[in-house]
């Protein structure tokens, strides 16, 4: 199987999100370049962390409209996996493929140190094949991953069982000082209605070797892998 | 040269911290009376070669799709010839 991943100007944690899919994980991948619109023989797609374009004007605000979101988009409409991590996540609500926006982090600082999250649903592409309660500890890096919809929009998101991660204690608990940026119902990462486009805040990519201090973030990867094996 | 004013606002149901970060520092700067504070942006967009219905609907056109996001933004148009 091969994994892209996609390159905007201002992505900086493509080589990592690489790193992890070939030589952690053994598959083969490949970069796609944001002009590029060819995502043929490409399994699964990861939108990685950065900031694309500057994030001047909002958060993936215009790297939506790079060409490479038209294939992403159709890429996704025909089930393929897709896994925004961090800014690749801001930028799949940018393009609709999912709910919410982000705003500031409530505190208004840029947080960057490790966070707990909560697996809420195995039945992803990102959490394939790992236990429902599973806490994951890796590091968020955002100024922007408060994780905002209406409150009637977050009640069918719930029922929909679309909340794929929350930000919780070590131990799993849903606490206000485990939701770091102040996300509505401490979600870190969502689903889209297929369940095969998932985004999350924290950083798997970066807690994926027990050298860098966790190798939680690992098993999204593992996960995803399970997933196109499977098929 | 046609000028448009495209003011972007969260909606009122949505915690603006920044907002209230300065409202905080209103009220500890001894302002009294202030009641709210609201931040938002504010774009000047300059239009050359087009008629004054084309620049407005260009104008609102770039607000709505590009400028403002809808899930937790508004935004207002304003066209000057």
């Amino acid at each position: 199987m091969t994994v892209g991943v996609v390159v905007f100007p201002g992505s900086n944690s493509d080589h990592d999100a690489y790193h992890v899919l070939k030589h952690v994980c053994g598959q083969e991948a490949r970069f796609v370049w944001h002009k590029d619109t060819d995502l043929s023989g490409l399994d699964a797609v990861v939108l990685p962390g950065g900031f694309a374009y500057g994030d001047y004007l909002r958060t993936g605000a215009i790297a939506r409209f790079s060409p490479v979101m038209r294939a992403v988009g159709e890429f996704a409409e025909k089930g393929g996996p897709v896994l925004g991590i961090c800014n690749g996540f801001q930028v799949l609500q940018e393009a609709g493929l999912l709910p919410g926006a982000m705003l500031r982090n409530r505190g208004l600082k840029f947080l960057s140190q490790p966070v707990h999250i909560r697996v809420e649903r195995s039945d992803t592409p990102a959490t394939a094949g790992l236990h429902e309660g599973t806490v994951l500890t890796m590091p968020i890096a955002h100024g922007e991953g408060n994780f905002y919809l209406p409150d009637e929009e977050l009640d069918r998101l719930e029922g929909e069982g679309r909340v794929v991660f929350r930000y919780t204690t070590k131990e799993g608990h849903l606490e206000d000082a485990a939701n770091v940026n102040g996300s509505s119902r401490a979600i870190a990462g969502v689903c889209n209605p297929a369940r095969n486009v998932v985004g999350l805040m924290p950083h798997p990519e970066r807690a994926s070797e027990a050298e860098i201090g966790s190798a939680d973030g690992r098993q999204i990867f593992e996960a995803l892998v399970r997933v196109l094996q499977a098929v | 040269m046609i000028k448009a004013r495209v003011y972007v606002t969260l909606k009122k149901s949505v915690f603006d911290p920044q907002g209230k970060t300065i409202h905080d520092a209103l009220q500890s700067l001894g302002y009294r009376g202030v009641a709210d504070v609201r931040q938002g942006k504010f774009f000047e967009v300059a239009f050359e070669g087009l008629g004054g219905e084309e620049a407005r609907a260009a104008a609102e056109e770039i607000a709505r799709r590009v400028l403002s996001n809808p899930v937790i933004e508004g935004y207002r148009v304003e066209v000057e010839a």
